[in-house]
């Protein structure tokens, strides 16, 4: 880090400094040091900060005209769709934005686990950073029963029912959770009051996640530690600024592509049916982003065993810098690991896919095969693999591959004398 | 990455053959496909289309179907069936609204004004089952939005009346219908030739008349799809100029140093 002393030029700059070292921090953001081979994987960062912005912009916006009660909040929306200037614009945004988030944030976390940069020193981002996903879901998962349509109702069922598996105190926990006997208005008017809530602490998570980040500094394509900052690293300001506004732009193209041209194409049709609790519909899914743990909660057969399963599949993500023994954090140079690494993305696809899907038959074996082999990747195969992988020689410094061609091509020779030797 | 790929082939011949599977078992028809005007990066309504399916609708299918969401003076705006103000204004005229209470706290009967919600065919939802054989006729401010398929899927049904297959038996008062989820329906087919006399001369058949109301009823779910579209097209273009100038912009900035960006 370069932290050398930084002393504000004007006078008033430096009275105020002196009681309140905002310059200080400003400066600090602007010179801090970033590795100079940082990819594009890593341009997500700077795209998550800015859905959280639009997410909590238009979500101001929306609660200025949505009404949380259970006669009146489909209405409402139809009259923000209608009758609010630009409301159309505002809520298709705020619910399109929900899905480029998690988008965003599935490519961050997955760009994480093939350069791993949940390991040492860097754990502590990893775990806030996992906080944030949770939250994220929760986030999202009430902001969806707000439209009141049939999806937010009987999503809302089903994940809510999950509660009473718990023994004991189970259905009063249930009943705490709806403030009645059903999903009913008091649930509604909750869970918009904690939808409103959570995207602040959210907000006051990412401030420590760059924080912590910002203590060790960036991980980078390699994995190794900067040896030389000043031959290694360029200073965030102008650099890394342009390569994440260049990015920012690329995902806004596609993200303008879903608000104006499909702009429900991610959502359920019968979402736009008022909630009825006395129909069910054929089938309960929900938003896209959750469907990978929908999948494992209805793989187990036994309900409490589902719920589990489903929260122990959050919970070893955050265990995970402990369950991956390997020293070696970039992928490039873990020829094994980098076969289960795709692996597991296909996995994560699978299960995403199956969850969509009626759980009978044929789709309930793959979901229950994928449930297992997710399990098995982080369990097993993580801490096994890290002890016996043999890896491929790291470079000296940054700049080195750098300079003698890409770390990429590196490693396709590596890859290959590797094969070589099998 | 070569692994990659052979993985992602793997899974797509593994799901295409599930996929097959569910057509083989599944009785579902496939959708009837229309050339929508409405479709598409620049899609505007016909408007011609638009007011004759607003025809249709206050002829045929007002009788038991409201538009709860949409006021009368929806249909004089842009974007709509741009009926003129004063047409709104009569058609408005039409229906009585309960209004009130006035300065002798009485409720009142008035016709109805350009700022009203369309008046509904029935009082409540359990007086318009209880007038349909016990079926709801759902309302159709967003119907089309809330159908998997959209307007496709609501051009089908009206065209999808057909004698049931031989051997399936139909209670009284339920129809056989291709399209439909479970192929059975509780509304008799609404269309018939010359149903409607149209003002712009155009021949009302099935066709003709399924098309124009599915044309109005995504409008009526999408009233602002017209500005979504034309201020789309202009986002993207101002985006991919923006990203343009800044690609060079990166690239003069990162030229300052041997690494490529």
């Amino acid at each position: 880090m370069s932290d050398h002393e930084y002393t504000p030029k004007s006078k008033v700059g430096k009275w105020f400094n002196d009681r309140l070292p905002l310059l200080t921090l400003a400066n600090h953001l602007t010179d801090y040091p970033t590795p100079k081979n940082l990819n594009y994987w890593w341009t997500f960062g700077g795209i998550l900060t800015f859905c959280l912005i639009t997410q909590i912009i238009t979500g101001i916006i929306l609660g200025m005209h949505y009404v949380a009660h259970a006669d009146l909040a489909f209405q409402s929306v139809e009259h923000i769709m209608r009758d609010v200037n630009y409301g159309w614009l505002i809520r298709y945004v705020h619910a399109n934005g929900a899905s480029m988030f998690f988008l965003a944030v599935y490519i961050h976390i997955f760009r994480s686990l093939y350069y791993g940069s949940y390991k040492s020193p860097r754990e502590v981002i990893w775990i806030i950073g996992m906080l944030i996903y949770f939250l994220m879901m929760a986030t999202a998962f009430m902001g969806y029963v707000l439209p009141w349509g049939q999806m937010s109702f009987w999503g809302a069922t089903v994940i809510t029912n999950l509660f009473s598996a718990i023994p004991l105190v189970g259905d009063s926990i249930t009943t705490w959770l709806w403030g009645g006997y059903s999903v009913d208005n008091p649930t509604l008017t909750r869970f918009f009051s904690l939808h409103y809530l959570f995207p602040f602490l959210i907000l006051g998570l990412v401030i420590l996640h760059i924080w912590a980040l910002h203590v060790p500094g960036n991980n980078n394509p390699i994995g190794i530690d900067i040896k030389k900052p000043s031959k290694d690293t360029v200073p965030f300001h102008p650099y890394i600024v342009i390569k994440d506004l260049f990015a920012l732009l690329i995902f806004l193209i596609i993200f303008a592509f879903f608000v104006f041209f499909s702009p429900n194409i991610l959502g359920h049709a019968d979402n736009y049916i008022e909630a009825n609790p006395l129909v069910t519909p054929a089938h309960i899914v929900p938003e896209w982003y959750l469907l990978p743990f929908y999948a494992i909660l209805r793989s187990v057969p036994d309900k409490l065993l589902g719920v589990i399963a489903m929260f122990a599949a959050i919970f070893v993500l955050v265990i995970l810098p402990w369950l991956d023994t390997s020293k070696v954090r970039s992928t490039v140079f873990r020829p094994i690991y980098k076969q289960f690494y795709w692996f597991l993305v296909a996995d994560v696809l699978i299960l995403g896919y199956v969850g969509a899907m009626p759980a009978e038959g044929l789709y309930l074996l793959i979901a229950r095969v994928a449930t297992a082999y997710y399990f098995a990747h982080f369990l097993i195969i993580l801490p096994f693999l890290g002890m016996k992988e043999k890896t491929t020689p790291l470079p000296l410094s940054i700049t080195e591959p750098v300079l003698g061609g890409s770390a990429d091509m590196a490693m396709a020779k590596n890859n290959n004398d590797y094969k070589e030797k099998l | 990455m070569k692994n990659f790929f052979k993985l992602i082939t793997f899974f797509t011949l593994i799901s295409s053959l599930i996929f097959s599977n569910v057509n083989a078992a599944g009785e579902k028809h496939e959708l009837l496909k229309v050339d929508w005007s409405f479709k598409s990066f620049f899609g505007k309504f016909d408007r011609a289309s638009l007011q004759r399916g607003y025809q249709v609708y206050s002829e045929v299918c007002a009788s038991c179907h409201s538009l709860k969401h949409l006021s009368y003076r929806n249909l004089a705006e842009k974007g709509g069936p741009e009926f003129t103000e004063l047409e709104v204004k009569a058609i408005a005229s039409n229906f009585e609204v309960t209004d009130g209470p006035n300065s002798d706290g009485e409720m009142f009967e008035r016709p109805a004004k350009l700022s009203d919600k369309f008046v509904m065919p029935y009082a409540n939802v359990q007086e318009a089952i209880a007038a349909n054989g016990g079926a709801y006729p759902p309302d159709m401010s967003v119907l089309v939005k809330a159908r998997g398929g959209g307007a496709n899927y609501i051009y089908s049904v009206l065209m999808g009346y057909e004698d049931p297959p031989a051997g399936m038996e139909l209670d009284d008062g339920v129809y056989y219908n291709k399209y439909m989820y479970g192929n059975k329906i509780k509304m008799a087919s609404p269309l018939d030739d010359d149903i409607v006399e149209y003002a712009d001369g155009t021949k009302a058949t099935i066709d003709q008349m399924a098309k124009d109301v599915t044309t109005f009823l995504q409008w009526t779910a999408e009233p602002h799809l017209e500005t979504r579209h034309k201020m789309g097209f202009r986002v993207i273009i101002y985006l991919t100029v923006l990203t343009i100038l800044v690609y060079f912009s990166m690239k003069k900035i990162w030229s300052r140093i041997e690494t490529k960006v």
